[in-house]
């Protein structure tokens, strides 16, 4: 799966926890954090979503590898290429 | 013969959920829609723990903690629960402040404490600015050696008039004294005061009907009046839970009871490690509460006065006197009509801390009389507010923090679970026993509506990452990672 398909998920994710959220401008390169609002519980949303939806697990140790775009393409797509493989 | 509270229950669940507080019901609410067969066993004979309520005659319906919680309810009502539920939370716009120090209305956001606390109280803008910055930037990873009293002293020497402002509240909000850890009370303060207090319009009983209809949905096994006595290990691990008397197992078991009970009576100390039961013993509880309940006849009206009053005889503000039985500080929660739409009834609800000690031990004559006398005292006291109060209501009862134990079994009837310190060894339970996680007030940040809510769907997480460790090596590898709380 390429980095950009693990974008598209990711804001997809977060549409559905942050329906008011304007998602039409999100930069790859700066935290979500600081451009969406989003808190930690948001963050483990993202998790449990990403379990739920692709069984792509996020060990606790990596969930800072979520601050950004860039950073969640990165770090996923070799897991969502694991998961398709298995 | 009684009718058998497990008819129809399975022999095995995904996972059994001991109790249904807002964190059990959160957490079983939350696995049952990934997919999980969930057991939810209730001893009481509503859902709901301590956000509860009760009904008596005369048309009378009180809330025990519905008194205020943040706005952060909402998101979490809306990511975890229902749109439904959130649509139903408002915010109370009159919060007073009554006390020998100073007498204010607010509604308890930041403009208005900014407000305030540079017309009212003399402090610098930039200096009330840095501190709400600072409160709000604290993280759970900051350091923890600072104390609330320490913080306050940085930002306001000298000033107790301020430290009452802005730390009575929390402390009826969460028992927490100026002696705990300023992190957690710059996350609750951030949480808390910045944005206002709100309250679930429709009363509690619509809310916890609200979530056992959703619970119904997600397809979770709901069971009440069914006491859980053991939680069953074997060869370290949790799998299952004795529950009026039957063997029901469970590939993991999430328990809502209080932490200590959970690790010192339903484990018991034969399937302890040393270490978790030594760190659990170690662990202090917060403190209760007594309430006062005064319903009004039908007919009679309360003019609006405000909605929760913060009101203290104390000169000084001091947590110690807050929870003596000699009470000089109250809170009364107003219910109007608009509490639960459609209905023209009146309740005031006064709540104090209290101490376990102080109520626990007293001859029957003697908790009559204390109780009484509490009556008698919050009465007189409310009179101030609502002078002709005693020939409007026909109803007032009390409760202790015998009373709270009794229907909720929190231990020493604790209002808001276990101090701070709790939630490492809540959090550290699954790496002493696999398979066994526990969701409950556990410290400050995790305690209260919302921080129950919230550790609910943090502990559910912890237990699908361990569900799913399980299937992925067949259930062969123990080492389970630790977990640090979330900042909520
Ligand atoms: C007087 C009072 C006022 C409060 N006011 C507020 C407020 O204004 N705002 C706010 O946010 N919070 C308030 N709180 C605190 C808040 O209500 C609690 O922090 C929160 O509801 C706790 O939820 P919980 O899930 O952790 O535990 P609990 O509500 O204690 O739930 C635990 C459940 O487990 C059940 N249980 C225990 N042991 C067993 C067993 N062995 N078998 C079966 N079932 C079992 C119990 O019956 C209970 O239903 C107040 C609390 C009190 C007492």
């Amino acid at each position: 799966m390429g980095q950009q398909q693990v974008k598209e998920i990711i804001l997809k994710i977060i549409e559905t926890i942050a329906p008011d959220a304007d998602l039409s401008d999100v930069k790859s390169d700066v935290r979500l954090r600081d451009q969406l609002d989003m808190d930690s519980m948001d963050f483990l949303d993202i998790v449990m979503e990403l379990r739920k939806r692709y069984k792509v697990e996020v060990p606790k140790e990596d969930y800072m590898q979520l601050e950004t775009l860039d950073s969640c393409a990165a770090y996923l797509a070799p897991k969502f290429e694991a998961v398709a493989a298995s | 013969m009684a009718r058998d509270r497990l008819d129809g229950v399975r022999d095995h669940y995904d996972v059994i959920v001991i109790g249904a507080g807002l964190a059990g019901m959160t957490s079983a609410n939350n696995l049952a829609k990934c997919g999980r067969s969930v057991l939810l066993l209730e001893q009481h004979y509503n859902f709901g723990g301590m956000a509860t309520w009760f009904r008596r005659k005369g048309g009378h319906i009180f809330d025990i903690s519905l008194h205020g919680f943040p706005i952060g309810m909402i998101k979490s009502c809306r990511k975890y629960w229902t749109r439904e539920i959130a649509d139903c939370i408002v915010q109370l716009k009159g919060i007073v402040f009554d006390n020998p120090q100073f007498q204010l209305k607010t509604p308890f956001d930041r403009a208005d404490f900014t407000r305030i606390l540079v017309e009212r109280f003399g402090i610098a803008p930039e200096t009330v600015e840095s501190f709400f910055d600072t409160a709000r930037r604290m993280d759970f990873y900051d350091d923890q050696s600072m104390t609330t009293r320490e913080l306050f002293e940085k930002f306001f020497p000298g000033r107790s008039d301020v430290v009452r402002l802005l730390m009575e509240p929390i402390t009826y909000a969460n028992g927490s004294t100026l002696d705990d850890p300023a992190i957690t009370y710059g996350i609750v303060f951030s949480n808390f005061m910045s944005r206002g207090v709100y309250i679930f319009q429709g009363g509690t009983d619509k809310l916890i009907q609200m979530m056992r209809q959703e619970m119904v949905r997600t397809g979770v096994d709901l069971r009440k009046q069914v006491q859980v006595e053991r939680i069953v290990v074997e060869d370290g691990r949790a799998c299952g839970v004795i529950a009026n008397g039957r063997r029901i197992s469970a590939g993991a078991v999430l328990s809502n009871a209080n932490l200590k009970t959970t690790v010192e009576k339903l484990v018991g100390p034969e399937h302890c490690p040393d270490e978790l039961l030594e760190e659990t013993r170690a662990v202090r509880l917060n403190n209760s509460s007594c309430q006062v309940y005064m319903g009004i006849k039908k007919g009679e009206r309360i003019d609006y006065i405000g909605d929760l009053l913060f009101t203290s005889v104390s000169d000084v503000f001091d947590t110690k006197a807050m929870c003596a039985r000699d009470v000089t500080s109250r809170t009364f929660s107003m219910y109007y009509p608009d509490t639960r739409p459609g209905s023209d009834r009146y309740a005031i609800v006064s709540s104090t801390n209290a101490n376990w000690n102080d109520w626990a031990n007293l001859s029957p004559e003697d908790y009559q009389r204390d109780k009484a006398h509490l009556i008698e005292t919050t009465l007189a006291a409310l009179e101030k507010y609502v002078p002709d109060i005693r020939s409007k209501l026909d109803h007032v009862e009390a409760s202790t923090p015998v009373t709270f134990h009794h229907y909720t079994q929190q231990m020493h009837g604790s209002t808001f679970g276990t101090k701070f310190e709790g939630l490492k060894v809540s959090m550290d339970l699954p790496n002493h026993i696999p398979g066994l996680f526990h969701a409950g007030s556990v410290g400050i940040i995790m305690s209260g509506w919302l921080g129950a809510i919230n550790y609910g769907v943090i502990v559910a997480n912890e237990l699908e990452t361990y569900m799913f460790e399980q299937a992925r090596t067949g259930g062969h590898d123990d080492t389970i990672s630790t977990t640090e709380p979330m900042r909520s």
